[in-house]
C-alpha cells in the first residue's frame, strides 16, 4: 500500500468508516456528529471602508507598531516619495554612492516623478528580474498595495504588477509603500472577502516593519525583513 | 568541542538519557534525544530536577508574565472573541469529520498549480521525503523556517546524519540550535533563557559574532540579522512548516514576525514544506477566523508582522520547485480516540503554555517532548500511542496527564477552545486502566474494592465510620495528621491528613436527638 492509500485508510478508520481497518496503534474510532459553523463573528465593521474613521484607526495602528505614516493627496504624493527617498540611511552615510531604488514593472512612473537626478531607478520585471545580490546592494524599494485592514494595522500585497514579486518588497531595508485610503476596511473578513477574488496570488500580509520577541518576550523591531517601513497613505481628495 | 564556526554542526545523538552536564556542553543539561517526542526522566522526576533552576523559573516567571498581560490586552479590544472561538472550534471540528475529502481537495489543487504532494505515515518517512529532495538539488545545507512538525519529526539531526546542515532562521530556534539545546516553548522556544545567556551562546557559537556584543535585545537581533544574511540570499533549499493548508485552494499560510519566513519561502529555488494532516482548513474564507485568533492568542498582537500565503508554484515569483509533504505520525491515533481527538484542533499558539501555573515553574524541559505545557501533556502521549505512550507506568509519556492542576486557566484561553482539562482526566483514567490490566496484585484496586463493599451498605459505612474515629489520636494539636501508619502512609508522605473527628456525623446526629434537639 502506497503512503498516501495507507495514511487515508487510517484516518477512514479513526473516524469510524466501517471496513477501514485500523490506525498504527490498532485503534477504529467513531463517527464524529455533523457540524454546523456558527458565523455569529463581525463580517464587516461600523465603519464604512476608505471612512476617515477607519484611515485614523490605521494610522493609529500602524504607529503603534513603530511604521512611519504619512497622509497626502494624489498631487503631493510623488514630492512625499522623493523627501523621504533623501532622508534615506544609505543616502545620508554614503554620499559617494548615488541613492538606488526598486520599483515593479507597473508602478506608476508619475509616483516617482519629483525624485532627484541622482536617484537611480531599477524597475524589476518579469523579463529582466533583478538578483538576490542585486537587491540586497540597493538602498528602498517603492511599490504600491492591494488592501489594508484598520483594526489590526496590516497591509497586503499579492504581487501585481505594481507591487512586484515578493523579494522586491522583502531584500531592501527601506519598505516605501503607497496605500488609497479606499483600499482601507476596518476588519480582517473584510480584508480576507477582498482578497479571496484571487486567493492563488502569492500574498505578504505586512503588520509593521519585521520585529522579534524572542528575547524574553520583548518586541524588537527591525530584523530580517525591512526594517524601516513608510506608508503614504493618500486619499482622492 | 571543536572552534564553533557558526555553521550548526551535527547535532550528537545521545543515548536518549538525560543528566550529560559533560565538559563540551556549557549552555545546558538537555542533550539531543532519539525521540522528540520521549526524551528524559518521567514528568515527576524531570520536574523536581528543573525545579531546582532558580535562573530558569526567574526568565520563564518574567517571560509567561509579559505575554499573558499583551494576549490579554489585545483579546479583550476585539468584541467578538467568543464568537471568533465558537467559529474556529467548529471549523477545526468539521475538518476532522472530513478529513479524508479535504486532503484529497488540498493535494489536488497543490498539484493543478504546479507543487508536488508527498505522503508520510511517520517520523522517518518524513525525513527520508527532505532528504531525497535536498539530495537531488544537491543541497549540503537548507536554511529553516520555526516549524513545530519539522521538530517532531527530528529533522535537523536526521540531515545532520546525512551530511546537510539546517539552519535555523528564526532568532529563538538559532539560540536553540547555537546552545545545543532543546526548545521549551512551542512559541518561543528560547524562552528559558535570558539576554545575558543569550549574549554568552552568540560570542561562543556564531563564529561572526561581534567581539562586543552586548545583551541588549535589539544588538542580539542585529548580530542574527548579520549571520543569516548571506545564508538567505544563497540558499538553495528552504524547509518550513504551516500553519493554515487551504483545501479548496492549495493555499499554505505560514505566520511569523522576523522576516525569515519571507526569506526562506521567497528566495531559494526549492521549498519543502512539511505540514500535518490536521492543519487544514476548509476554505479560503476560513481564514478570516484563524488569522484572527492565532497572532493575538500567541505573540499578545494585533497581527504579526508577517504572514505569508502561497498556491503551488507562481511563475517567476519564489521557489519555482515546490513540495508538500503530509504527515500522519501519530495524528490518526489521535483521531481515533472519541474525547482526545480535539487535541488536533491546536493552532500552535502556546496561549495555554503561558497561563499555566506548571509549566511556568517547571519550564518546557520537563515534559520531555517538543511539545511542552498544557497541550503537550494531552498531545504528546497520544501521538506516541502506538509506541505505547499511554500504556501506563511503563511509558515515560504516560505521566504527562497528571502535570497539571486541573485549574482550567488552559481551557479559557485556548483559540479554538479545546477542553484540555477534560482530555487531561480522562487520560489519567487511560493511565489508571493500563496498569490496572497488568498487575496481579494492585492495593489502589484492593482498596477502592473494599471501600465501595463498605459504602453499599448502611450498617458496614456505619462500623467503618466509627472504626474511623479512632485515627483522631493520630492528630497533633492542629488537628493534622503529618505521619500516619501504612498504608495511609502512602497519602501522608507528600501532604497533610486532616485528623478525623472525634465523633461521625451519625453519632453526633443521635446524641442531638435524645437531647430533644428537633426543629
Amino acid at each position: 500500500m502506497s503512503a498516501r492509500e495507507e495514511v487515508l485508510q487510517r484516518i477512514r478508520a479513526a473516524l469510524g468508516q466501517p471496513g477501514t481497518g485500523t490506525t498504527a496503534a490498532g485503534r477504529v474510532g467513531t463517527a464524529p456528529a455533523a457540524v454546523e459553523v456558527p458565523r455569529e463573528y463581525r463580517t464587516a465593521g461600523d465603519d464604512a471602508p476608505g471612512s476617515e474613521a477607519v484611515v485614523e484607526q490605521l494610522v493609529d495602528r500602524l504607529e503603534d507598531y513603530m511604521a512611519h505614516v504619512r497622509q497626502v493627496s494624489p498631487d503631493e504624493l510623488p514630492a512625499a516619495i522623493a523627501a523621504l527617498v533623501a532622508e534615506l540611511p544609505g543616502a545620508e552615510t554614503d554620499r559617494s554612492a548615488p541613492t538606488a531604488l526598486v520599483a515593479p514593472s507597473g508602478l506608476e512612473a508619475g509616483w516617482l516623478a519629483a525624485l532627484t537626478d541622482d536617484v537611480v531607478v531599477h524597475r524589476d520585471t518579469p523579463e529582466a528580474p533583478l538578483t538576490a545580490g542585486d537587491l540586497d546592494a540597493l538602498d528602498a524599494v517603492v511599490t504600491a498595495a492591494r488592501v489594508a485592514c484598520s483594526e489590526t494595522g496590516t497591509i497586503v500585497l499579492d504581487g501585481e504588477p505594481d507591487q512586484g514579486r515578493r523579494a522586491v518588497s522583502l531584500v531592501p531595508d527601506v519598505h516605501l509603500c503607497v496605500v488609497r485610503t479606499d483600499q482601507v476596511v476596518q476588519t480582517v473578513p473584510e480584508m480576507v472577502r477582498r482578497l479571496s477574488a484571487h486567493p492563488e496570488r502569492p500574498q505578504t500580509w505586512i503588520s509593521g516593519p519585521s520585529a522579534t520577541s524572542d528575547i524574553e518576550l520583548d518586541r524588537v523591531e527591525g530584523v530580517h525583513g525591512p526594517r524601516t517601513l513608510h506608508v503614504l497613505l493618500v486619499s482622492p481628495r | 568541542m571543536s572552534t564553533f564556526l557558526g555553521i550548526p554542526g551535527i547535532r550528537r545523538r545521545s543515548d536518549g538519557a538525560t543528566g550529560g552536564d559533560a565538559p563540551d556542553e556549557p549552555f545546558g543539561p538537555v542533550p539531543h534525544p532519539d525521540e522528540p517526542l520521549r526524551w528524559g526522566d518521567a514528568f515527576p522526576a524531570a520536574a523536581k530536577q528543573t525545579l531546582r533552576d532558580d535562573q530558569l523559573r526567574a526568565n520563564l516567571g518574567h517571560a509567561t508574565r509579559t505575554i499573558r498581560g499583551k494576549r490579554a490586552a489585545v483579546v479583550g479590544e476585539v468584541p467578538d472573541w467568543e464568537a471568533l472561538r465558537d467559529a474556529g472550534s467548529a471549523v477545526k471540528e468539521q475538518v476532522m469529520a472530513d478529513l479524508p475529502d479535504l486532503l484529497a481537495r488540498l493535494e489536488e489543487n497543490v498539484t493543478a498549480r504546479g507543487g508536488v504532494v508527498h505522503w508520510a505515515r511517520d517520523a522517518a518517512e518524513a525525513n527520508r521525503i527532505v532528504t531525497e529532495i535536498a539530495r537531488a538539488k544537491q543541497a549540503d545545507e537548507v536554511v529553516k523556517v520555526k516549524s513545530m512538525a519539522t521538530q517532531e519529526i527530528g529533522l535537523n539531526e536526521h540531515l545532520a546524519d546525512e551530511g546537510i546542515a539546517a539552519i535555523e532562521t528564526d532568532l529563538a530556534e538559532l539560540i536553540v540550535q547555537l546552545a545545543d539545546d532543546m526548545p521549551s516553548h512551542i512559541l518561543v522556544p528560547a524562552i528559558h533563557r535570558n539576554r545575558s545567556e543569550i549574549r554568552d551562546i552568540f560570542r561562543r557559537r556564531m563564529g561572526d559574532a561581534p567581539e562586543d556584543l552586548s545583551d541588549v535585545p535589539r544588538e542580539l537581533a542585529m548580530a542574527a540579522r548579520a549571520h543569516l544574511r548571506r545564508k538567505f540570499l544563497s540558499a538553495k533549499v528552504a524547509v518550513s512548516g504551516a500553519n493554515f493548508g487551504v483545501a479548496d485552494t492549495g493555499t499554505l499560510a505560514v505566520v511569523e514576525s522576523e522576516g525569515n519566513g519571507r526569506m526562506c519561502l521567497t528566495m531559494p529555488e526549492t521549498l519543502v514544506t512539511v505540514m500535518g494532516i490536521e492543519k487544514l482548513v476548509p476554505t479560503y474564507d476560513d481564514l478570516e477566523v484563524f488569522l484572527q485568533l492565532l497572532p493575538r492568542s500567541s505573540t499578545g498582537e494585533r497581527m504579526n508582522p508577517y504572514t505569508s500565503l502561497w498556491t503551488g508554484v507562481t511563475p517567476g515569483d519564489g521557489p519555482q520547485e515546490f513540495h508538500l509533504v503530509l504527515l500522519d505520525n501519530g495524528r490518526t491515533d489521535v483521531l481515533a480516540d472519541e474525547v482526545g481527538r480535539s487535541a488536533l484542533h491546536c493552532i500552535r499558539c502556546s496561549a495555554c503554555l503561558n497561563v499555566c501555573p506548571v509549566y511556568e515553574r517547571v519550564g518546557g524541559h520537563a515534559y520531555g517532548s517538543v511539545y511542552p505545557g498544557p497541550i503537550g501533556a494531552i498531545l504528546t502521549p497520544q501521538l506516541t500511542a502506538s509506541s505505547g505512550g499511554l500504556s501506563g507506568s511503563d511509558d515515560v509519556n504516560s505521566s504527562l496527564p497528571y502535570a497539571s492542576t486541573l485549574c482550567g486557566a488552559c481551557y479559557d484561553v485556548c483559540p479554538v477552545k479545546i477542553d484540555i482539562p477534560s482530555i487531561l482526566v480522562d487520560l489519567r483514567a487511560r493511565e489508571v486502566d493500563a496498569d490496572r490490566s497488568r498487575s496481579a496484585v494492585d492495593p489502589w484496586r484492593a482498596a477502592m474494592k473494599a471501600a465501595s463493599w463498605v459504602m453499599s451498605d448502611g450498617g458496614r459505612f456505619g462500623v467503618a465510620g466509627r472504626a474511623a474515629t479512632l485515627g483522631h489520636a493520630l492528630g497533633g494539636s492542629d488537628g493534622v495528621v503529618s505521619h500516619a501508619p501504612p498504608p495511609a502512609s502512602a497519602w501522608t508522605r507528600s501532604r497533610d491528613l486532616p485528623a478525623p473527628p472525634k465523633q461521625t456525623f451519625r453519632q453526633w446526629m443521635a446524641e442531638h436527638e435524645k437531647d430533644g434537639g428537633e426543629r
